[in-house]
């Protein structure tokens, strides 16, 4: 990158393809992968995201990684961001809940709430 | 989500979906007059739920809620909130929400009392994609340094924002730059220390984790500030996923060049490596770090000469640590002044603190300067777990102290926690309860820094072991009067005559627990008794009424001291009893207890 303005053209394309509200009807989901979440086994909830994904042909997902998302007592931790700018924050997530996650939330567009973050901490 | 502002515009049936519409077209007319369309984004969506305070209109960032909207209304909007980032009061809906309805993470109080500077991208972006670092900004406060700016002005920026090192000195980063500048040397180098040895600490490992770039970015500036040209990022190798995030990293900001030769066009060349620590809590010391990158052994040189001035073979060297660096871009992009308003007058900026021990939400918290211990424990931290009353909060890891109940109101910054004889450190704070014995807790962090000391200077590594070995006997029951003005006497010794910070700050722990909890120490010395029943030798074990009947205590009492018959209740002889504890844990429904049969006086300051 020789310039200022190439780092301008970089970023605006970044944000066009991760940015949820240009991309209708598009999915984030992030798993909390620091030490913390790996050790809570958030790799195992990442390759079941990815499974259910092929397995259900689901297109439109972004599936990502991120880092420590401080709630460590409550991993692992996914949040879903959809494109009409709903946030949910899943937690203790086991491969079971994904299953269910992705067939109800994502597929069927209802958030579970008795797995998110609001409703298990009291 | 990551354009600059997102108007998000609640056009549920419920209410008024007409008048919804009406002020949508009013901000899109708006932003495109404007000419702001690139930088707000108008969304509209379901109901949110809020329909007796309709029209609603958030705001992201920061989600700020605006109330009865109406079309007059998005003209002061643009021009307050969008174009000068200001808040528009007198349309603000002060706290809507009750808890039944949080659907979102940003308005539990966890979240919402926090403020997010070293650790804005963790958990947000992927760590291990550049391009979602770019999109967030990433790199661009290289660009507008290499760009816009001398080096005097990037030091006088820093300077200016009032950062204090976060590694635990909390010396102030801009005149730590300065000093490496004025030193003249064709090779300098900067040193991003991630040696995080802290028991109980973990912010470092999280900001490398999430977001490795911004520590990246600030060492280039700060490479371009001082006069540098290579740093290195001396990073533990019992971190595996750091090490390989950060390698990651480095390799993809060198592919788009925002690391190697004349970074965007600027010649300014600049580079960085990885160099692993073995784990040695004394290699944080910046001094023994050098030595340890050039290969030495990890061992703490005399100051002065500073890095600044000698530091990695030789050359001018300036060290700071991962989570100073991560607020370095901020600063840059938001300027110096914001980040002074940020926190308290001498301590700026916000603090990033790893809550462990007897707390409710165990995990990372950024908080600013200057909130106080009781928030960060009851509001952030939701308290203390099955009603146990506070005892303590530990800070600084091995080399910081006790904080007690009746300071708990204090503001954190790094001159408060100092005067209360405890120290900033690296942001661990270890909770404590009821349960916790002081006289095991400062045995746990010695019996650290026993095991840490380098072994250069005599007093550290003789004076911690003795002290070690007098608190052994006190957790015995072998204590005498003389053994707590030793303890003393040792500890101030220690502090005065070790080279580095690691003896400095060893005897801390037993110091500060010495001076808020004597009467605990007291009572293991003169009542041989341990007030919280930790301490096996000084507990009095006895059988509540809650024992079913079943044995189990009598079958694991290797003494026989366990009399009772089936489905009665248990009883221990005191005087076989050999205070092992086996009892304890064979019982089934915890009906052994520990807790001494004492004088209340003694169970609390």
């Amino acid at each position: 990158m020789k310039s200022i303005e190439e780092l301008i053209k970089l970023r605006d394309s970044a944000r066009k393809n991760i940015n949820m509200r240009l991309n209708p009807g598009s999915i984030r989901i992030q798993i909390g992968m620091g030490t913390c979440g790996i050790a809570a086994g958030a790799k195992h909830v990442y390759q079941k995201f990815q499974e259910e994904i092929r397995e259900h042909n689901l297109k439109n997902i972004i599936l990502t990684p991120v880092g420590c998302m401080g709630e460590c007592a409550f991993e692992p931790l996914v949040e879903i961001l959809e494109s009409n700018g709903n946030h949910t924050i899943y937690c203790q997530v086991s491969e079971r809940v994904v299953e269910d996650i992705v067939e109800e939330h994502i597929i069927g567009g209802t958030p579970i709430e008795k797995f998110f973050l609001s409703a298990i901490k009291r | 989500m990551l354009e600059r502002i997102h108007v998000i515009i609640c056009g549920g049936e419920a209410c008024s979906k007409q008048e919804a519409k009406d002020i949508k077209r009013e901000f899109d007319r708006l932003l495109e007059q404007e000419g702001l369309t690139d930088e707000a984004k108008t969304v509209m969506t379901g109901c949110m739920g809020l329909c007796e305070y309709h029209p609603v209109v958030v705001m992201y960032p920061g989600e700020v809620l605006y109330h009865n909207i109406t079309v007059e209304a998005v003209a002061t909007i643009i021009e307050e909130h969008i174009k000068h980032g200001r808040i528009v009061e007198q349309y603000r809906i002060p706290e809507p929400f009750d808890r039944g309805k949080i659907k979102n993470i940003s308005q539990l109080k966890f979240y919402k009392m926090q403020k997010r500077i070293a650790l804005r991208n963790c958990g947000v972006i992927n760590p291990l994609d550049i391009s979602e670092y770019i999109a967030r900004d990433g790199y661009f406060a290289l660009a507008k340094v290499l760009r816009e700016m001398d080096p005097k002005a990037v030091i006088d920026t820093m300077k200016r924002s009032g950062l204090r090192g976060r590694g635990g000195g909390g010396f102030p980063t801009g005149l730590k730059w300065e000093f490496a500048a004025k030193s003249v040397d064709d090779i300098k180098y900067v040193i991003c220390n991630a040696d995080e040895g802290d028991p109980g600490a973990f912010m470092d490992r999280a900001v490398l984790e999430g977001d490795p770039h911004s520590v990246l970015e600030a060492m280039a500036i700060c490479g371009y500030a001082i006069g540098a040209h290579q740093g290195y990022i001396y990073v533990r190798a019992e971190y595996p996923v750091a090490v390989e995030r950060l390698e990651i990293a480095i390799r993809q900001a060198r592919e788009l060049q925002l690391l190697g030769r004349n970074i965007l066009g600027s010649h300014f060349d600049f580079d960085i490596e990885l160099r692993l620590g073995a784990g040695a809590f004394v290699c944080g010391e910046e001094t023994a770090l050098i030595a340890s990158i050039e290969g030495e052994r990890g061992m703490p040189r005399n100051k002065p000469p500073f890095p600044a001035v000698r530091g990695l073979w030789g050359r001018p060297t300036n060290v700071n640590n991962v989570e100073t660096f991560a607020n370095v871009p901020v600063i840059f992009m938001k300027g110096a002044d914001w980040f002074k308003n940020v926190g308290t007058a001498k301590s700026s900026g916000t603090k990033v603190f790893a809550l462990g021990g007897k707390i409710m939400n165990t995990g990372l918290i950024e908080i600013p300067m200057g909130t106080t211990l009781r928030e960060a424990i009851y509001d952030i931290g939701g308290g203390i777990p099955n009603k146990r009353k506070f005892k303590a909060v530990q800070t600084g890891g091995p080399s910081g102290g006790c904080i007690t109940e009746k300071h708990l109101d204090t503001p954190i910054d790094f001159d408060n926690l100092v005067e209360l004889g405890s120290m900033m450190g690296s942001g661990g704070m270890i909770v404590m309860d009821e349960d916790n014995c002081m006289v095991d807790v400062a045995r746990f962090y010695l019996d650290f820094t026993v095991e840490e000391s380098c072994g250069k200077c005599t007093p550290c590594r003789e004076g911690t072991k003795r002290m070690l070995d007098i608190l052994n006997r006190i957790c015995e029951g072998k204590g005498t009067e003389e053994d707590l003005d030793v303890l003393e006497r040792l500890g101030k010794m220690i502090q005065e005559s070790s080279l580095c910070g690691l003896g400095q700050t060893a005897p801390n722990p037993v110091l500060s627990t010495l001076k808020h909890f004597r009467s605990e120490y007291e009572a293991h010395v003169y009542d041989k008794v341990c007030p919280a029943g930790v301490c096996a030798k000084l507990t009095t074990f006895t059988i509540t009424e809650d024992c079913i009947g079943c044995t189990k205590c009598a079958r694991n009492c290797p003494v026989g001291a366990i009399h009772g018959k089936v489905k009665e209740l248990h009883h221990i002889d005191p005087a076989l009893c050999i205070h092992c504890g086996a009892c304890k844990v064979a019982c089934p429904v915890n009906a052994i207890s520990t807790k001494p049969v004492m004088k209340e006086e003694h169970t609390h300051v």
